[in-house]
């Protein structure tokens, strides 16, 4: 650590918020991603964007824990401090949780790709650790006595024999000088009282009471209110506005451009109505007379886009998977099917609508408050927008109303501070619902071409995934380069267990001008359907169990076969349904981790499904917490019910028609399953994902019931259930 | 414009706003209470429920100028320590994920174990269809309200 890179002590502890002398541990992460190592702080940190200065414990007792990644009902605010917590020897209610909010010091701060605890579960456990190894090592200097005699429990440490003892804040100032320990020794598994045991989320309380702040929540001294009129036809350019009735109205204050900047690169043009309050704002831009020019955009219909891609599908595009000789096994197969699937674009539609709170104040400084999924982000954004420095801009992240992949998007935050640079005041910018629903950016859709064949005996031997798409790196990168095949969205289709032994799968990609961005389990959840519905037509086809034919294809073993195995039990899957009901399996393994699920469904007289049951098998490797994974996985089959058989968005002139839940419905409680969920933790070498991975088998194992209910093949979602 | 004497959480509130504003934004903006959360604006989530004498409203399409006279109750006034039963069932079930449609989900449930401390689950359905939940809590919603049922079956004597 070179000494002019230190900031001085004083500013680190108000940068951390805390006073007085306080025994702080960070983790420094080096270039090499298995390098990370922890570092005591307490006399000052690095200035480093790589310094991450995990657990503080100050001499009143007060111990805070850092959550680096935010919380958007995921339950990181439990997870990750509770890691820390574990090793350190102190229980969830003897910590402070604190949100990072985007400093230089925590390093990147995103929630996403599931990735929160698989990618920092043994660097926060060696965090925890080294702090419980410094404080019982201050603790046996203090009393003379060998470090061994000593231990840790419940934020004390205790020696042994005489049973004396000293808390950890007592502890801080001497465990503050310290060396950090190379390697400190983890707790074994077994000791475990966090880890594993479904600690209650510390979140939730406030939750319970109305008093977890959201971003739509925050207040701060002299701000106004403002609502955004944008085009809802997408690429439409702003001609002019008359503004005379709205300035008439009392609290309006002001009415300004306003431009929104998706993914750094897509402008759109808005009129902004600042007032005295929102509902004064609201009234005022109901007010306003725009002119916009469409420039052609308002002739773009779903129907005809899908067309095209269904034109597409005839080219082969990339090629991207190749094994075996999959032109020669289908051309030679006695028993071949082809399908085509395809699936809607849908919204993400947090309940929280997107909202900031910005405040651009003197000297090109910019203040945010936001519920976002990635302070770091917002960050790079309103950089990358309005080219104001990273350092002189703070990010404060409040609880996420939902996330779901649109709270990486920042393009609220850049449009707020941009407003409130135009008023001079801190402005809280807050989007109708019917902003949230229209203006996007949306899961794409995928449409997939699929080929299948099987040898006499009914075995798979050929099998073909064409995916027809949009792209969600060519809308997002300026530089997209068109000759290569976008590998977001084939997500899975060349990775799954099953031993095919010809397979050859195709991207072919379409040219879309409308935002799309990733959603909760990204291409998985759209592909998953087409991929897991086909092998079950191969099943029928093959006059086989579409369990056991999928089993049949797993000879060697793997966490697909373990999840489908269990999945058959649990589900009870061998004992017959009386007629009129009916029973699907799907899995899909992707970067965030693998479920595999059944459905029951009734089918009722005059067309209609209901979906009965949902079982669910979840493979972890290690799990944290099992109640949240289990909420988690609830939470995935119910947005993985609403993508296939509620309304999706869908164009037309230009623009949603979906405009609010009237019409972009959602699922309600009348119409929820029971859902049982089974985790598997056998302790494996990886740890995967909770968030995202409940969601993408949920399409095809409900469309895989509907057919054995009812012998109706879905090949197209949304499925309406009340005319099947 | 007008003063409107409001009375939330059994506190006097008087508010000068035009008479159409929604009780939504007199209760987040002008009194400060944020528990009560802006979902869709159009009487179809349920995240702003509140209760007007008892019953509950979607305060997002309710003119404050028809809320005058009545007994306003939030999210916030519906105990001082989280002791509602309906509380400590939501917490015992860990029901909130993300937790913004909550306050609306907990205000519905207390309507409706005040008017049917037992509810079957078809009156639980009826009762709470009109609260959208986007983290998909609604199994726990339910196992919560047949919790909260049995709490305040043991606490007979107690008026919740």
């Amino acid at each position: 650590m070179r000494a002019t890179e230190k900031i001085n002590r004083r500013s680190f502890l108000r940068m951390t918020g805390l006073t007085g002398t306080a025994f702080i541990l960070g983790i420094y992460a080096t270039a090499n991603k298995n390098g990370n190592t922890i570092v005591n702080m307490s006399g000052g940190i690095e200035e480093s964007s790589s310094l991450t200065p995990y657990i503080m414990i100050e001499k009143n007792g007060q111990i805070t824990i850092m959550n680096p990644r935010p919380e958007m009902g995921q339950g990181t605010f439990q997870s990750l401090p509770g890691i820390i917590a574990e090793e350190l020897e102190v229980s969830m209610d003897q910590i402070l949780i604190k949100q990072t909010s985007g400093e230089k010091a925590y390093g990147r701060q995103v929630s996403g790709g599931s990735n929160s605890v698989r990618g920092q579960y043994m660097i926060l456990r060696k965090a925890g650790a080294a702090g419980r190894e410094m404080l019982i090592m201050s603790a046996a200097d203090n009393w003379k006595v060998p470090v061994e005699e000593c231990y840790a429990e419940n934020g004390k440490v205790f020696h042994r024999s005489s049973g004396k003892s000293l808390t950890y804040g007592e502890l801080a100032e001497a465990a503050a000088k310290l060396d950090v320990p190379k390697e400190p020794k983890l707790k074994d598994p077994k000791d475990f009282k966090i880890i594993g045991k479904s600690a209650a989320r510390p979140d939730i309380k406030l939750k319970v009471g109305g008093k977890a702040v959201f971003g739509i929540d925050v207040e701060v001294p002299g701000m106004v209110y403002a609502s955004v009129e944008r085009c809802p036809v997408f690429g439409a350019k702003l001609l002019d506005f008359d503004d005379s009735a709205t300035r008439k109205i009392k609290g309006v204050l002001q009415v300004v451009k306003a431009e929104r900047v998706v993914f750094g690169k897509t402008h759109y043009d808005g009129v902004a109505v600042v007032a005295e309050n929102y509902w004064a704002a609201l009234q005022g831009r109901k007010a306003l007379k725009i002119k916009w020019d469409y420039q052609g955009y308002d002739k773009f219909n779903s129907e005809e886009y899908e067309q095209s891609l269904r034109e597409l599908a005839k080219t082969d595009g990339f090629t991207v998977h190749n094994a075996g000789d999959f032109d020669k096994a289908y051309a030679e197969s006695e028993s071949k099917l082809e399908a085509f699937y395809e699936t809607p674009m849908v919204s993400h539609s947090t309940m929280e609508p997107m909202n900031c709170v910005a405040h651009w104040k003197e000297g090109d400084m910019i203040e945010v408050w936001a519920s976002s999924q990635g302070p770091s982000l917002i960050k790079d954004e309103l950089n990358r927008t309005l080219g104001v420095s990273q350092d002189n801009i703070k990010v404060n992240i409040m609880f996420n109303g939902g996330g779901f992949g649109r709270r990486l998007q920042s393009d609220f935050a850049s449009e707020a501070a941009s407003i409130s640079k135009a008023v001079g005041k801190p402005v809280k910018v807050i989007w109708t619902r019917e902003d949230d629903t229209q203006l996007g950016p949306f899961r794409p859709m995928t449409f997939s071409a699929m080929k299948g064949a099987l040898s006499p005996d009914g075995k798979a031997i050929a099998f073909q995934h064409k995916v027809i798409s949009p792209s969600l790196g060519a809308v997002r990168n300026t530089n997209y380069d068109k000759t290569k095949p976008d590998n977001s969205m084939i997500e899975g289709i060349s990775e799954q267990k099953y031993e095919f032994p010809n397979m050859k799968n195709h991207y072919v990609y379409s040219e879309f001008h409308i935002p799309i961005s990733a959603w909760r389990s990204v291409t998985s959840s759209t592909l998953a359907f087409a991929h897991e519905c086909f092998i079950d037509e191969m099943a029928v086809k093959a006059k086989k169990d579409p369990l056991q034919f999928r089993l049949d294809m797993l000879t060697k073993e793997s966490d697909t076969k373990k999840v489908l195995t269990r999945v058959k039990e649990l589900s009870g899957w061998d004992k017959p349904l009386p007629k009129g009901r009916g029973r699907g399996v799907a899995q899909y393994e992707f970067f965030a981790g693998l479920c595999a699920q059944v459905v029951e469904v009734t089918y009722k007289p005059g067309g209609a499904i209901k979906i009965d049951k949902v079982y669910a098998v979840i493979d972890l490797g290690t799990v944290v917490n099992p109640d949240n994974t289990k909420a988690q996985v609830e939470g995935g089959v119910v947005m993985g019910i609403v993508a296939a058989v509620k309304d999706g968005i869908r164009f037309k002139n230009g623009q949603s028609i979906q405009t609010n839940f009237h019409n972009n419905r959602m699922l309600r409680i009348d119409e929820m399953p029971e859902v049982i969920v089974d985790i598997i933790a056998d302790g494996g070498p990886t740890i995967k994902g909770v968030g995202e991975p409940g969601l993408p088998p949920l399409a095809p194992a409900l469309c895989n019931a509907i057919y054995a209910a009812t012998g109706k093949r879905i090949r197209r979602l949304p499925v309406d259930l009340n005319k099947v | 414009m007008a003063s409107f004497n409001l009375t939330i959480n059994n506190k006097p509130h008087s508010i000068d706003v035009d008479p159409q504003m929604p009780l939504l934004w007199a209760i987040r903006d002008f009194v400060g209470l944020k528990g009560t959360k802006f979902g869709c604006g159009i009487s179809q989530c349920g995240a702003c429920t509140v209760h007007l004498d008892g019953n509950p409203i979607r305060s997002c399409s309710y003119p404050i100028s028809a809320a005058v006279g009545k007994k306003i109750t939030t999210i916030e006034g519906i105990s001082e320590d989280l002791s509602h039963p309906v509380q400590q069932a939501w917490i015992e079930m860990q029901v909130p994920q993300c937790g913004y449609c909550q306050s609306g989900q907990i205000m519905a449930a207390v309507a409706l174990l005040k008017k049917n401390p037992k509810p079957k689950d078809t009156d639980i359905d009826v009762a709470m269809r009109n609260n959208i939940c986007r983290c998909g809590t609604y199994q726990r919603v339910r196992t919560a309200i047949h919790r909260a049922s049995e709490i305040i079956a043991a606490e007979p004597k107690k008026a919740f």
